[in-house]
């Protein structure tokens, strides 16, 4: 029993403290101050994640705290930083768009704030309540925000197709854990791998972890849980569509390292095959579901998954440089993304937002920069060299084949070539068609995103050595 | 220790006959009437264990607002169950052959139950002796002190609810017209009667 006295440590825990009590000032100012209030409340939004990332990076101490619920390790610190910036960005990006189509609103910015802490606390969990938790934290926050267009039948369809399947992942990962704390005893990820540790294991933590790795996968949409993926992308706002494809999958593949590694590692030729079976699996639907595409988001969704794919494919290999690899892909795959939807965003005629791929026919010549910036991107997002995608993908094979898993690595790169198909495609509609007239000019914003994201995947080689380093530092947390 | 016996298959079974009815009755009310009787029963069979705290949550919880608002949403939806069911031989073999491999699933699982003996040794955490405190103290000792952080994170979990539920629902209708009490008490007109007639208003 634990007295006043010895109060848990809050030092691992203060990007949290500072995000959450922040987001309920924030609340107030947005309940006191009416829809007035809602670009101050964007901007101090964007400005605490700003300020819970400096905590994060010099104020925070490593640790354990809440009798072993919360650890800050320098994976889980790598990792937020990717989830903040995606949130911060996606809070950025909205600010046009949500002007522009009239859903600007105060409670926008604080729901990413707690889906953010949310986020955190799942990056963060070293128990399996905490890990549930944070999940459902960052979920429910996510459903909301896909129905936030609530006079569209499209985005308020987004938002209950995900709440009724993300519903249904949530049971299919707390009956996994309830199984796994049934026959190990514990909840806590060290002690439940130190009782799984003792002897062989026994058939109902194999039951449960396939119930876990289900509800995850569902939140990574990998297949086969990712059908919400093209209808909720699709249907939610575009912002909302460019957050759900950033942060939220960096912290839900955080999570995945974190349960499969931390807590059930001693498991590992059980869940290994798992994990093999959803990266192929992910990877070949991705590469060629997207082929038939017409509509931008939903292409991206379908991108994502293949993305996701390829990112297990470190997991699957479970060794120090596949979650390396898994990290540096995380890393990567966030910049690209943000850099993609600054572009999504951008395409508005007329007053309307366009979201066809043909729509962005001849954008060579009617807007040649971010034509170039883009078709880099999505050269990256296709894996070719010298771009950011090229090394993350290289990253992953190379964990892939030091675990000797050779096959998996030839089918991961068949699928990338496959792959290079769509994103190619887009870029030849870019460069080679008729134009369809010219955009309206990009806001500020977007043109800040873009660049830095375009900076950012163009010059990756000149970040290659820090970023490998910070990551390899960040993967030795587990081994 | 008879008696105590007959209280217990007295409670389970209406517990388990209620529940069939939830699920059987035609009409959604009674259902969630039998609902409400299962909650009842369940509530007996904890007071029965000794956790009466648990038992008054279940009945404060569940039968309190739970089910209420179940009821108030079958009242108001009026949803006609009838043909929700319509469907119901078409999906039958499918549905049993789904619940006949969770069933398997289950037995499985069950069979190849063992505690192991370390396990017990080490619960996430230690029973205190019933004798010496209450479960009510015992909950809150735990829930406020080694359980604050999910305690708390839970509290966040339903705040998002809550501002969901707003986000998504309310909306500021211009020309809807509310009552202002201080402006009504705060009339200096002289108050009149006027004789309206039917359908015309003043």
């Amino acid at each position: 029993m634990m007295d006043l006295a010895t109060f848990p440590s809050l030092a691992p825990f203060l990007p949290e403290l500072v995000l959450a009590v922040g987001a309920l000032v924030l609340l107030m100012v947005g309940a006191f101050g009416g829809e007035r209030s809602t670009p101050l409340v964007t901007t101090l939004a964007v400005l605490l994640i700003a300020v819970a990332g400096l905590v994060l990076l010099f104020k925070a101490e490593d640790g354990v705290t809440f009798g072993g619920a919360f650890v800050l390790d320098p994976f889980a610190r790598f990792m937020k930083v990717l989830a903040l910036i995606g949130s911060g960005f996606a809070i950025v990006m909205s600010v046009n768009y949500s002007k522009r189509e009239k859903i600007a609103r105060f409670e926008y910015p604080v729901l990413i704030l707690l889906a953010t802490v949310g986020m955190l606390l799942m990056i963060s969990a070293n128990d399996l309540i905490a890990a549930y938790l944070g999940l459902e934290l960052q979920s429910l926050a996510l459903y909301v925000v896909a129905a936030s267009n609530r006079d569209s039948v499209k985005s308020t369809e987004a938002g209950l197709k995900y709440f009724v399947l993300g519903a249904l992942s949530s049971g299919m990962l707390l009956y996994g854990m309830s199984l796994i704390y049934g026959f190990t005893g514990h909840t806590q990820f060290e002690s439940i791998a130190s009782t799984l540790a003792t002897g062989p294991i026994p058939i109902g933590v194999v039951f449960g972890l396939v119930f876990v790795i289900s509800g995850i996968a569902f939140k990574v949409s990998a297949v086969p849980f990712h059908m919400w993926t093209p209808d909720v992308y699709e249907g939610a706002p575009t912002p909302v569509t460019a957050f759900f494809a950033a942060a939220p999958k960096a912290a839900a593949i955080a999570l995945f390292v974190r349960v499969l590694l931390g807590s059930l590692g001693p498991a590992a030729a059980d869940w290994q095959q798992v994990i093999t079976f959803i990266a192929i699996a992910s990877m070949i639907l991705g590469a060629f579901a997207a082929i038939g595409q017409r509509n931008i988001k939903r292409l991206m969704a379908y991108s994502s998954i293949g993305h996701m794919g390829f990112a297990l494919v470190g997991l699957a290999a479970g060794n120090q440089s596949g979650v390396q690899g898994i990290i540096i892909y995380m890393a990567i795959y966030v910049a690209m993304t943000l850099g993609a939807f600054a572009v999504i965003l951008f395409m508005r005629r007329k007053g309307q937002m366009v979201e066809e791929i043909s729509d962005l026919a001849g954008l060579s010549r009617t807007h040649p920069v971010i034509a170039f910036i883009f078709a880099m991107i999505l050269f990256s997002l296709a894996g070719i060299p010298p771009l950011a995608g090229f090394f993350a993908k290289w990253y992953v094979f190379l964990a892939a084949i030091e675990a000797q898993l050779y096959v998996l690595a030839v089918i991961g790169v068949l699928s990338s070539v496959v792959g290079a198909y769509y994103y190619l495609r887009i870029v030849k509609i870019m460069y080679f068609d008729e134009p369809a007239g010219a955009f309206e000019p990009m806001p500020g914003e977007l043109r800040f995103v873009l660049g830095l994201s375009g900076v950012f995947v163009i010059l990756f080689v000149f970040f290659a050595g820090p970023l490998g380093q910070a990551a390899s530092v960040a993967a030795k947390t587990f081994f | 220790m008879i008696l105590h016996t007959i209280i217990f298959y007295l409670f389970s079974g209406i517990t388990i006959a209620s529940a069939l009815m939830v699920i059987s009755s035609r009409n959604p009310v009674h259902s969630v009437l039998f609902l409400i009787l299962a909650f009842f029963n369940a509530a007996g069979l904890f007071v029965m264990l000794g956790a009466e705290f648990l038992a008054m949550m279940l009945v404060v919880v569940y039968v309190g607002a739970v089910a209420v608002l179940f009821l108030f949403v079958v009242m108001m939806l009026d949803v006609d169950f009838a043909e929700l069911r319509q469907g119901f031989l078409q999906y039958l073999p499918i549905g049993a052959l789904i619940g006949v491999v969770l069933l398997a699933e289950l037995v499985i699982v069950l069979s190849g139950w063992a505690f192991a003996p370390e396990v017990l040794a080490n619960p996430v955490q230690a029973i205190p002796d019933m004798t010496k405190v209450t479960n009510t103290e015992a909950i809150g000792r735990l829930l406020y002190t080694d359980y604050i952080f999910f305690f708390q994170t839970a509290g966040f979990v339903l705040l998002v609810a809550m501002i969901g539920a707003i986000v998504l629902t309310l909306r500021h209708k211009p020309r809807v017209k509310r009552q202002n009490i201080a402006e009504q008490v705060g009339r200096t007109q002289k108050v009149d009667l006027h004789s309206v007639e039917p359908g015309k208003g003043i």
